[in-house]
């Protein structure tokens, strides 16, 4: 029987979890790097037991963590990041120039097909590159040289990059989403960007439909449709299904489009998943119930799924990179909370279990299938 | 020979125990230990001072003999004690929440 592998990033630590392919037995293996930030954790497609860890520290910077035995040993490896050429300067809150620093990796995402090629994205937002495993990263920098750099404006979080999407099919194309500069797409493996933020709309602008600025918090996409592109912005939930081209908004009934996360179902490339959450001043969710809403019509027809999730009393948060789909069948859904819980389901969505309680607060979930 | 006391988020990176010795070409500074260390420990490069600067991370600070030398220039020479190995070079974490 397959099992499931589950890479949790917390605030003080990692930890692994795994499950025969019936998904109700689990094992917690952590914390790995106690006491560090473990912002995210993601395998290579192409060597599953090649794992990497963004392990960060407001004392010690940046380290990378890479695994080849499935997250039994580590070791560091590469872990200098350098804007190439002038970093240049982008609007700092308060609205007056500051200096591009690299703070940390907010994301990996590895290459489908060759276990030393990973892509990680930064704050301040920018993506690096290796090609030999880890040891050495480089800048594509065309994207953080984009003419709307020196205008772009961190969101709360600081101005990462937390989204890259690598279209398989199409080695030249890779999307990207920052906050709060919005989303981007390049079609030649990074030489030139092109934002891809028609028809997102954002009262905090002062322009609503402005080319950029807006607070993107994730995109997804399913692999057999490569061109339709779903995601959760700060407010609204929104589709494309030209790559990016036009947005359009499929909020439809949900009780609030503010949240972070969103994940498409492995099977069904119409069925979508999102977590409201009450408003960008209440990060929690409305009403103290904790629901994950569906929906199989690619959105703007919504269901509440609450079997096994709390229905009072709920204040967690879920964030961007924390939701994760495995490809079994059925399909399996997990999700981590800032309250430390991490939540499966074993039957895309109709029930849930907490797999583990009382973790850190949860900054991502990834999910292997393994033979 | 050198005497370097670490953070323990360091030690557990560098897996080393409660001290580390190391080989430093005279004069004895406060950036010789550093790039002994890091020679030693690649591991620890960029966790205590920026990797292309050199300019010491916000939250370090640097300890002997009872004295905060954090600020003093990186190519001062260290105090005899550290340099004779009867006291220790500290590297520590600053004081703060989290």
């Amino acid at each position: 029987m397959s099992g499931v592998r589950l890479l949790v990033g917390t605030r003080k630590g990692a930890f692994i979890l795994t499950a025969d392919g019936a998904r109700r037995e689990w094992e917690v293996n952590g914390p790995l790097f106690g006491g560090w930030e473990m912002y995210h954790l993601n395998a290579s497609p192409a060597a599953p037991d090649r794992i990497w860890a963004s392990q960060t520290s407001g004392w010690f910077g940046q380290v990378v963590q890479r695994s080849d035995d499935g997250g039994r040993t580590w070791e560091p490896v590469g872990n200098d990041f350098a804007y190439e050429g002038e970093a240049g300067e982008h609007l700092w809150y308060d609205g007056t120039p500051r200096p591009w620093e690299f703070k940390r990796i907010w994301h990996f995402e590895p290459s489908p097909d060759d276990p030393d090629t990973v892509y990680a994205g930064a704050e301040d937002a920018a993506l690096f590159q290796t090609t030999d495993g880890g040891k050495t990263w480089s800048e594509l920098p065309a994207l953080r040289t984009h003419e709307s750099g020196p205008g772009w404006q961190p969101g709360a979080g600081g101005l990462c990059l937390h989204t890259i999407i690598l279209d398989p099919a199409n080695k030249g194309r890779i999307y990207v989403a920052i906050s709060a500069a919005g989303a981007f797409r390049t079609d030649d493996g990074g030489k030139s960007w092109l934002p891809i933020n028609r028809g997102l709309r954002s009262q905090g602008l002062p322009d609503e439909d402005a080319e950029v600025g807006h607070c993107v918090h994730r995109i997804t996409r399913h692999p057999s449709r490569p061109d339709v592109l779903f995601m959760q912005k700060h407010w609204d939930v929104m589709r494309s299904d030209d790559a990016g081209g036009t947005w359009r908004e499929i909020s439809g009934n949900l009780p609030t489009d503010f949240g972070f996360p969103i994940a498409v179902h492995a099977h069904e490339p119409e069925t979508i998943y999102v977590v409201p959450i009450t408003s960008d001043s209440e990060h929690y969710p409305p009403e103290g119930k904790l629901r994950v809403y569906r929906s199989t019509v690619g959105g703007d027809e919504w269901e509440p799924l609450t079997n096994g999730l709390p229905q009072a009393n709920c204040y967690v948060n879920i964030l961007r990179d924390s939701m994760a789909v495995d490809t079994l069948d059925p399909c399996g859904i997990y999700f981590g909370t800032t309250g430390g819980q991490v939540y499966g389901s074993a039957d895309g969505g109709d029930t849930w279990t907490a797999i583990v309680r009382d973790l850190p607060p949860v900054l991502s979930v990834e999910v292997q299938v393994l033979p | 020979m050198i005497r370097v006391v670490l953070p323990a988020h360091l030690k557990n990176l560098a897996r080393v125990g409660s001290e580390v010795q190391l080989d430093v070409a005279k004069p004895i500074t406060q950036r010789g230990v550093l790039d002994a260390l890091e020679a030693q420990y690649p591991m620890l490069r960029g966790t205590i001072r920026d990797q292309r600067t050199g300019k010491r991370r916000a939250f370090i600070r640097f300890y002997a003999c009872e004295e905060d030398l954090s600020n003093e220039e990186p190519d001062s020479p260290l105090p005899d004690e550290v340099v004779v190995g009867k006291e220790p070079f500290l590297v520590v974490g600053a004081m703060a929440g989290g």
